[in-house]
């Protein structure tokens, strides 16, 4: 199953990446090449087989709900690019 | 001093030969001396003197460890404390991590010496190094070539000499495929075995740290202090750790040693097959019995890994959205905006593509055909290997159908790229310990190696077997000249 220019426009709004005009040949070629090769799981009948989401099937283990972390606010949003008050800053979302 | 190993190292500073102090400096002079193999992205020497002049104190009180002293070289997928950890990507450029990784913390308490941080391939999304926004890493053997990925920086630090050991990661091949380009020897360990917590995730079913050293010895004192359960990685296996070095001399004499007919095909190269049947004539030679298995399933796993690994990288790197750290893009109307061209710019095109197949593996409509698909020949991998260890206690074979390529061979074509993979995948989606070792060298002098795959949490069969193996040859001892 190949995709198309449009296709690749849509993933890329899905995947919150701006692609310019002028890459979008090369995605489109290299994402259907991929897909090609994604294709030949098509090969095998998986009819009955259950699903394998993790290596080791357990069960995620359960903590107390209680704080086990230091309060460290500072240090982090000195990481970012934009803060105030202790708060990441973003642009406006609603009006 | 170079060519040491841990143990003689330890030895050594224990013996007063040289302090720690010394052997970092001496690393990092070795390191400012082949800068051009671009092993490293960031190298904080007055770190690593500081932590080392901390490791002289702790020699000389009692509670000193194997590697008490010892620079080790961490890969920069590892958060490191007041360090740089970039992921090799534009998006982390400047982030300075805010806490140790596990691995880290863990290594840093036995009183080793973080000599520097190791370049690889952007978020870990490649075979060959060629994908590090910090640029390419040469492979020591011929500079033309790559050094594998993507722990390429590890596999070229070690095999150069430049670090006495070095830590990696492994999702797909990325521990043995580049240990096998520059004929060191690496292991990735069970899922579950050492903790993730702090290892910037690429696909969280699939990745696991492990030790990139010049011995199978070596692997085994660094994968212990690596090894063990962690409160903070949710998927981290609740099970003793066995002493890894103390069963590494055992006889082989009976062990079982499955070949897959499927990595054995008409597609591997014929000089390759050779090597490594001779390696296996080796091990007959030392006792091992070959057996003939059978992993079926084993060509689909390059297809269904590029459903599940992207699909897990698009959810994890969902994270770089120019809010918290890291990248943001210098102008933009509006968040939407933000976030697009702030991805678009931190991002290189490898990563991008990834993230969009697994973008559009989740997507409605197509999460059945591809995500569910995968999952389920995940299962029949999985259960293969269940199928061959009821006949052998390891898998042998190639690690990875060909040797080093030259720049920009496959760089141009994702889908050769990912090939390189073929043997080493499978080990990953079923979750399996699998490592590389040096088994010979190809006709333009460049390393091949041996692949072992072991059963859950068997790691020490895996040592031991390679130990043995290096007892009996001298692959392992080649390196590159002028080195």
């Amino acid at each position: 199953m190949s995709i198309n220019n449009e296709d690749v426009q849509k993933i890329a709004h899905l995947a919150r990446l701006a692609v310019g005009p002028e890459e979008l040949d090369n995605y489109t070629r290299n994402l259907s090449q991929i897909l090609d090769l994604v294709e030949q799981m098509n090969e095998v009948n998986t009819d009955g087989v259950e699903a394998m989401a993790h290596p080791r099937e357990t069960k995620l283990r359960l903590r107390d709900d209680a704080v086990t972390e230091e309060n460290q606010r500072d240090k982090f949003t000195g990481l970012a690019p934009a803060s105030e008050n202790g708060l990441f800053l973003v642009p406006k979302v609603l009006d | 001093m170079h060519n040491k190993s841990l143990r003689e190292l330890a030895l050594g500073l224990r013996n007063n030969d040289f302090s720690s102090v010394e052997l970092t400096q001496y690393f990092l002079d070795r390191i400012a001396a082949h800068k051009d193999i671009n092993a490293f992205i960031t190298v904080n020497k007055d770190v690593s003197l500081q932590q080392a002049a901390e490791a002289d104190n702790m020699l000389s009180s009692d509670n000193s460890h194997p590697l008490t002293g010892i620079p080790l070289a961490q890969k920069d997928i590892f958060c490191t404390d007041g360090m740089r950890t970039s992921c090799g990507s534009k998006m982390l450029d400047n982030f300075i991590a805010p806490y140790d990784a596990t691995v880290i913390h863990k290594l840093r308490q036995a009183g080793s010496v973080t000599l520097g941080k190791t370049n690889m391939d952007e978020f870990a999304m490649g075979s060959s190094n060629e994908t590090s926004y910090y640029g390419r890493v040469l492979n020591p053997w011929d500079k033309n070539r790559v050094p594998g990925g993507s722990s390429g920086g590890s596999a070229a630090a070690v095999a150069a000499r430049l670090a006495p050991a070095a830590t990696g990661t492994d999702t797909g091949g990325s521990i043995r495929q580049p240990a096998s380009f520059c004929g060191v020897t690496g292991l990735k360990p069970s899922y579950g075995r050492v903790s993730r917590y702090g290892m910037i995730a690429f696909a969280s079913s699939l990745d696991q740290g492990g030790p990139m050293t010049q011995s199978a010895e070596d692997a085994a004192i660094l994968l212990q202090a690596m090894s063990g359960f962690d409160e903070r990685d949710s998927t981290s296996v609740d099970i003793a750790v066995p002493d890894f070095s103390s069963k590494l001399e055992q006889d082989l004499k009976g062990l079982k040693i499955g070949m897959p007919v499927e990595f054995f095909n008409e597609d591997l190269d014929a000089e390759i097959a050779s090597i490594v049947m001779d390696a296996l004539h080796e091990y007959e030679k030392l006792g091992a019995e070959l057996v003939e298995i059978s992993l079926p399933n084993s060509h689909l796993s390059v297809p269904c890994y590029y459903v599940l690994a992207p699909a897990e990288a698009s959810s994890n790197l969902s994270r770089f959205d120019g809010a918290r750290y890291g990248y943001r893009t210098a102008e933009y109307d509006d968040l939407l905006d933000m976030y697009n061209k702030t991805r678009a710019e931190g991002f290189g095109q490898e990563v991008k593509r990834r993230i969009m197949i697994g973008t559009y593996a989740l997507s409605a409509g197509y999460y059945d055909a591809y995500y569910l698909k995968a999952q389920k020949i995940r299962r029949l991998i999985s259960q293969d290997f269940s199928r061959a260890f009821e006949k052998c206690d390891v898998i042998a074979g190639p690690t990875a159908p060909g040797t080093a390529f030259r720049f920009g061979e496959k760089s141009d074509d994702p889908v050769a790229m990912y090939l390189n993979d073929i043997y080493t995948i499978s080990v990953n989606l079923a979750g399996l310990p699998g490592m590389s070792l040096p088994a010979g060298m190809d006709s333009h002098k460049l390393p091949v190696g041996l692949q072992l795959i072991g059963q859950y949490f068997d790691e020490s069969r895996l040592l031991n077997a390679a130990h043995r193996y290096q007892l009996a040859t001298d692959w392992h001892k080649r390196r590159p000249d002028g080195f």
